[in-house]
């Protein structure tokens, strides 16, 4: 006993002494954020640019060496589908776009594991690889958020073709080197709560997150916005947990206030048993039900069964201009992942990240000698100037915080077991 | 030796204050929502239906834990991996069935399929279970039988995500028990009557089984003393099989009754009812086959009442999200006041 | 027929049975994309080989109550054995190639077929099949003919080869790193050992091995033989070497391992305190992960500059003590109410006591502090450590030193020998005046006080608190690695660690399945070597000293275990 107290004495002296010098010398410094200390512009392109100057250093490429594109997306687990159709889509602009500035690509698959831990080990991953001219990914936000931070402290671009989390690009939490092509929730919440307010002409609504990052931000986005669009009401701000089979409490609670919508930005699994489940709630007889893209698959289709029939889901319109999408994308599309159609809705947002990047390269490259330098805040900055792209996805123009999409948000019916487009009208 | 005694008593004070205080708790919780009033009485209804149905499918599970705690003294803690097998295969066998059009053409039959397959499967994993992973450690110490069921559980589980998927899947509708029947002014579904009646008509076949047949006296006799068992020529070993059969027969069937509320299946869909008929089990009296059922009806209509009734009047935010944190409490409510459970023997603990 | 030669087709059957399962499971496909040998032989096609050899080993050896058969007899099982295997194989093959079963099993995909006919198509395929696992099989039970020890060598180097085919992408960065990309060049070649690689590898290692076998007991000898004074001066510049290495690893393995090194570090100081409950107490605790998160949130809320609690924030130094006192808390909230309770009881309300942890932090009621689903961001980092994997390695290195001492001397203390007492017999223990009360509370409190320190450098590490990071698994992870390693055993741990953390963390290929792996580690595990891999002496003894009414076979057949030895009270 004294002696295992003399021990832990020892220890708590120990870390007193350590915590006393720790304080001493500095303490509480919170994290330096690089997005406020931009480098000035440098356009490369011309070979003006000094590798020197460029506080990330140069990415160097002797003749002949491949330039390396990672990707961090979710390869394993129940949401993999998410993950590889990001990862065909990048496959695909790389089949039509095999070389950037004269060197050709190699990719680095990386599995962000849709977790924080996936998201930091796949960027640590990243980092340790030479030369590394940017990042596409991640899948899911919650990946992401560590992703960013550890690419951006290297001056490593990611840009993410799925992430939809508003926090992501807030001006006090985006991280310098981050960008995505998919759309910020606070545009899809806000356009379900649109949708919601005057095609259905609804004024009461409940919202069921299942503490993702991804449906607690949506939801709480809905939720924000709904009251200020139409007028409408909020009644119940519920949450589940992912793996939960039972809603029957949750439902009948949110019953008790009769709403006349019930929105349920989640998963597939757990999405599906709320629709049966609130089908069958006596008190929710009235109610409408709609959800985001999380369950914008047939899978969902599948478990749902007949209960999905007339639920609205919102999610990115993949009604795309021009012929494109449909003769060139698609056909490559196939032959690259050997699936007869898409097998989730953000391939097209990963093409055009691989474009912008590719773009954003040769913009800010420039050759002496053979050998090609890559100014790394010059990247940076080549694509944040991006303005009027014409991508698949749209019309994509970068803002200050990383936000390039073109948000078009539509929403569909499911009528007889299939989504059918309804809004907003072609 | 008086230092000792006042921490012991430190120690239980610490325990009744707890105890004492969420059951304080919940009862003021349980005030404040009946006085807000929000929450119709004919809600409150169905929830304790739905409590019932879920609860008898626990309790089905439940015995498969009693069962085999009675007569090894161990925790089959891979059980409810053993439930998620039956569910899980038997989806196969109804989707061939509902693609051959049994399912439309003969319902009552296809049901009756998809149930045998069910419990079929189910019993062989219990009893490949025993042979494999329980056996060869008969007579070791108590811990090292409890790593190899945590072991078997995971290598089962994640045997069906590689056999199986990793995604949901989802069963097809069994259109024979769609619609709500109303009893006075009680109104449940179809799919709820029929697990209660099937789950209530399953435990008294255990109880004549085990009380009335000469399989069932020998079980009882093994469970007492298994050595004097073994002298009065019972096959100590056949037993145990068989144990482990019926525990596997009863969570086949319970699988198919959960699939038949909830409609879909998933590698991990063995995990949490498996805790949960566990506290069933303890929560009854572990080694108790009536507390089982009694520990899995009571769990079933705390987990689906309490949030709403306990903290909903707190306005606690999304207060379903800890319907789980309510059904573990209860276990050790239950533990730290009667720790042999609700029907258990003394010396059971 | 006799009794060897059907248990040698039993043994076949078995280990076709496990080839299926294999194949179904879908690691066979996953190690298709890998090379053993460079555009020559994949992984994926070689693990039914290595089933039949090992089948063909097993098939070859006897039983201690029947006399060994002629060589020749050996061998025939061995190939009886190999052959089962290989038709079994080409029946699932065959059955997978005819018949659509995706539907069903997600793996059968024609694919797979193809991979266990080598390519070559059905009649062919199934032809090399059969004949390889004849052949492998007779390999395997003529390894039984061969002395021992080059047996030994020659298994050993083979599975080493394999894993070193496996590790081309970080021994790779590794060499490198240290500028020796000559050698790389000359072992590896596009994600596969070369021809010569293979080679050299094999015959290194085996040859190593067989050195150690002949000549190593003569140098135990030597070391024994030495004066006390001198052995301990050995043993000091041993270890002075081996800090000394600890402390430059980094820089040799680089950022991506190092970020691998910090993981097995942080399970390392896991293990260490579920070691202290689990192993030293015998109290199994399923919801350790429970002082894992509050280690993990506790520094979070401190030092966090996203969370609302305590403004200004604690660095992390500061932070520590408070985590530490944070976890003797918990600790004791834990282990009061489950004081009463018996083994398998205690190990159930533990594993609920970690999911209402996990569900709390992250519901939304707790939001407002601990930032429910959202989490917590931006955890500081360890100052002057940094966040970079090179960096933070020291802190968790220096910790899990102390720890590790820590743990040792408790271990030899009279806390020590009463946690001893107390999982031998309880009632016991308690008769003989030790007072189990204090004595689980204190397991409880050091172990969560291990458990929060692991977890406040998980936080800072990867500088975001997600309650999702605290499920169970972390739990059956440290599990595992502490029963693995041996339970009650320090060095254990760290083995443990290395294995069942730092490989899959290492290999994608694996870390699909991690915990299929894990379950059939704590399996195979406790029925053939309860104590682990690198027992405790007493625990050696104390689960190989059967004295119980029936005599179990798990514990007879047991070779190279030393149960004569006198029992150590300790």
């Amino acid at each position: 006993m004294q002696k295992y107290m003399r021990w832990s004495g020892m220890l708590v002296v120990l870390m007193l002494i350590l915590a006393a010098c720790q304080s001493g010398d500095g303490g509480s410094s919170s994290e330096p954020s690089a997005g406020e200390s931009d480098p000035p512009a440098s356009q490369g392109g011309g070979g003006a640019a000094d590798c020197d100057a460029d506080e990330f250093g140069c990415i160097e490429l002797a003749e002949g060496d491949p330039i390396v594109i990672g990707t961090a997306l979710v390869l394993t687990g129940a949401n993999e589908t998410l993950g590889l159709d990001s990862q065909y889509g990048a496959q695909v602009a790389n089949e039509l776009r095999p070389e950037i500035a004269g060197h050709e690509v190699e990719f680095n698959f990386q599995d962000d594991g849709c977790s924080t831990e996936g998201g930091t080990a796949a960027a640590r991953a990243l980092v340790s690889e030479e030369n590394i001219a940017g990042v596409i990914g991640t899948s899911c936000s919650s990946a992401g958020i560590p992703a960013a931070e550890i690419l951006s402290a290297e001056g490593i671009m990611l840009v993410s073709a799925s992430n939809t989390a508003p926090s992501l690009t807030a001006p006090d939490t985006h991280e310098a080197f981050y960008a995505r092509t998919a759309h910020n929730d606070s545009i899809q919440g806000a356009a379900m709560a649109q949708f919601v307010c005057e095609v259905l002409g609804l004024t009461t609504a409940a919202t069921i997150d299942d503490g993702s990052a991804y449906a607690d931000q949506l939801a709480a986005v809905f939720a924000a916005e709904f009251p200020s669009q139409c007028d409408g009401s909020i009644t119940a701000e519920e949450a589940v947990t992912v793996g939960q089979t039972d809603f029957t409490g949750v439902l009948e609670n949110i019953a008790a206030d009769s709403p006349e919508f019930l929105y349920f930005p989640i998963f597939v699994a757990e999405g599906a048993l709320i629709t049966q489940q609130a089908r069958e709630t006596s008190g929710l007889d009235d109610t409408a039900l709609g959800g985001a893209d999380g369950i914008l698959t047939p899978d969902w289709i599948a478990a749902a069964g007949s209960a999905a029939n007339g639920t609205y889901l919102s999610g990115p319109d993949l009604a795309f201009s021009g012929d494109f999408y449909a003769d060139e994308f698609l056909p490559a599309y196939t032959d690259v992942s050997g699936e007869s159609e898409p097998i989730s809705v953000f391939h097209a947002h990963a093409f055009d990240a691989y474009n912008m990047l590719a773009d954003a390269i040769e913009a800010a490259a420039f050759t002496d000698g053979g050998t090609t330098y890559i100014p790394r805040s010059a990247l940076r900055d080549a694509f944040f100037a991006t303005s009027g792209y014409e991508g698949i996805t749209g019309t994509l123009t970068c803002d200050e915080n990383g936000d390039c999409a073109d948000a078009k948000i539509s929403v569909s019916e499911v009528q007889d077991g299939d989504f059918v487009r309804i809004w907003p009208e072609e | 030796m008086r230092g000792r005694r006042i921490r012991f008593n430190l120690v239980n004070l610490f325990l009744w204050l707890l105890g004492g205080g969420l059951l304080a708790f919940a009862a003021f919780g349980s005030f404040l929502t009946l006085v807000e009033g929000r929450i119709q009485p004919s809600q409150w209804q169905s929830l304790v239906i739905a409590g019932i149905a879920l609860g008898s499918v626990y309790a089905l599970i439940a015995l498969g834990y009693t069962l085999v705690y009675g007569i090894l003294f161990m925790i089959n803690f891979a059980h409810g991996e053993v439930f998620m097998w039956g569910a899980f295969t038997a989806f196969f066998a109804a989707t061939a069935l509902n693609d051959a059009g049994l399912m439309v053409s003969n319902p009552v039959l296809a049901f009756f399929l998809v149930l045998a397959t069910s419990m079929l499967v189910s019993m062989l994993v219990a009893i490949m279970l025993e042979r494999i992973a329980y056996r060869p450690l008969r007579g070791a110490p108590r811990l090292v039988p409890l790593i190899t069921a945590i072991g078997a559980s995971l290598f089962l589980q994640y045997t069906a995500r590689g056999f199986y998927g990793s995604g949901v899947r989802a069963y097809p509708d069994y259109t024979l028990f769609d619609g709500t029947i109303s009893i006075g002014f009680l109104s449940l579904s179809v799919k709820q009557a029929v697990v209660i009646l099937a789950a209530v008509g399953l435990m008294l076949a255990l109880y004549v089984f085990i009380n009335r047949t000469r399989t069932g006296r020998a079980m009882r006799a093994v469970s007492e003393d298994k050595d004097v068992a073994a002298m009065m020529g019972i096959n100590v070993d056949r037993i145990i099989v068989t144990t482990f059969a019926i525990g596997g027969l009863l969570a086949g069937a319970a699988g198919i009754l959960y699939t038949l509320i909830f409609n879909q299946v998933l590698f991990f869909m063995g995990f949490l009812p498996g805790i949960k008929a566990f506290t069933a089990a303890v929560l009854g009296g572990i080694g108790n086959v009536i507390g089982a059922a009694l520990g899995g009806l009571i769990l079933g209509v705390v987990e689906q009442l309490g949030p709403n009734l306990f903290l909903s009047g707190y306005g606690v935010p999304s207060p379903n999200q800890l319907k789980d944190v309510i059904a573990f409490s209860v276990l050790v409510l239950v533990l730290i006041f009667r720790p042999s459970g609700l029907l258990g023997r003394k010396e059971n603990t | 027929m006799s009794t060897l030669l059907r248990r040698a087709l039993m043994m076949g059957l078995f280990g076709g049975i496990a080839g299926v399962h294999v194949s179904l499971v879908g690691i066979v496909n996953t190690f298709q994309t890998r090379d053993l040998i460079a555009d020559i032989v994949t992984i994926g096609s070689v693990l039914p080989m290595l089933i039949a050899i090992m089948v063909g080993w097993l098939a070859g050896s006897t039983p201690k109550h029947i006399p060994r058969p002629s060589g020749s007899t050996t061998l025939v099982h061995g190939a009886m054995a190999g052959g089962v295997v290989g038709v079994v194989l080409a029946a699932l093959a065959l059955l997978v190639d005819s018949v659509s079963l995706t539907w069903i099993l997600v793996n059968a995909r024609p694919q797979l077929a193809n991979i266990l006919y080598f390519e070559q198509g059905p009649g062919l395929g199934s032809v090399i099949l059969i004949a390889g696992g004849v052949l492998l099989g007779v390999a395997g039970a003529g390894l039984h003919l061969l002395p021992r020890t080059i047996a030994r060598a020659l298994a050993i180097s083979g599975v080493v080869t394999i894993i070193a085919a496996l590790m081309e992408p970080f021994v790779g960065a590794v060499l490198r790193n240290v500028e020796l990309r000559a050698i790389e060049g000359f072992l590896y070649q596009s994600g596969g050992l070369t021809v010569q690689g293979f080679i050299l590898v094999f015959v290194l290692i085996a040859a190593g091995i067989y050195g150690w076998a002949k000549r190593g007991d003569r140098a135990k000898a030597r070391v024994a033989a030495m004066p006390p004074d001198r052995r301990r001066a050995g043993k000091l510049i041993a270890y002075g070497v081996l800090f000394a290495i600890l402390l430059i690893l980094p820089q040799i393995v680089g950022q991506r391992l190092s970020e691998v090194v910090g993981t097995v570090g942080i399970y390392i100081l896991l293990g260490l305190g579920l070691n202290i409950v689990v192993g030293f107490a015998g109290l199994l605790d399923l919801g350790y992960v429970a002082f894992f998160a509050v280690g993990a949130y506790t520094t979070a809320l401190l030092t966090s500059p996203a969370s609302p609690v305590l403004n200004p924030e604690l660095p992390f130094w500061g932070a520590l003590p408070f985590v530490i006192m944070a976890a003797a808390l918990v600790g004791l909230a834990v282990g009061a109410p489950v004081l009463r309770l018996r083994g398998d009881y205690l190990a159930i309300v533990t594993l609920g006591f970690g999911e209402i942890a996990r569900e709390i932090f992250k519901s939304a009621w707790a939001q407002p502090v601990t930032g429910g689903a959202q989490g917590i961001l931006s955890v500081p980092e360890p100052l002057p450590f940094t966040r970079d994997p090179q960096s933070i390695y020291y802190p968790i290195l220096f910790f899990c030193i102390i720890a590790a001492i820590a743990a040792t001397r408790l271990a030899a203390s009279r806390v020590g020998r009463a946690w001893n007492a107390m999982r031998e017999d309880e009632s016991v223990a308690e008769a003989t005046g030790i007072n189990t009360v204090k004595y689980k509370l204190l397991a409880f409190s050091l172990g969560a006080a291990f458990g929060c320190l692991s977890g406040a450098f998980f936080g800072t590490k990867i500088g975001v608190v997600f309650p999702d990071s605290f499920n169970i698994l972390v739990s059956i992870n440290a599990l595992a690695l502490i029963v693995l390693g041996g339970m009650g055993n320090i060095a254990g741990v760290m083995v443990g660690a290395l294995v069942l953390v730092g490989l899959p963390e290492l290999l994608r290929e694996f870390a699909e399945y991690r915990l299929l792996i894990y379950g059939v580690v704590l399996v195979v595990m406790m029925i053939l070597r309860p104590e682990g891999l690198l027992p405790s002496r007493s625990r050696r003894v104390e689960l190989h000293d059967v004295s119980d009414e029936d005599d179990d076979d798990m514990y007879t057949d047991e070779a190279g275990i030393d149960t004569g030895r006198p029992v150590v009270s300790t």
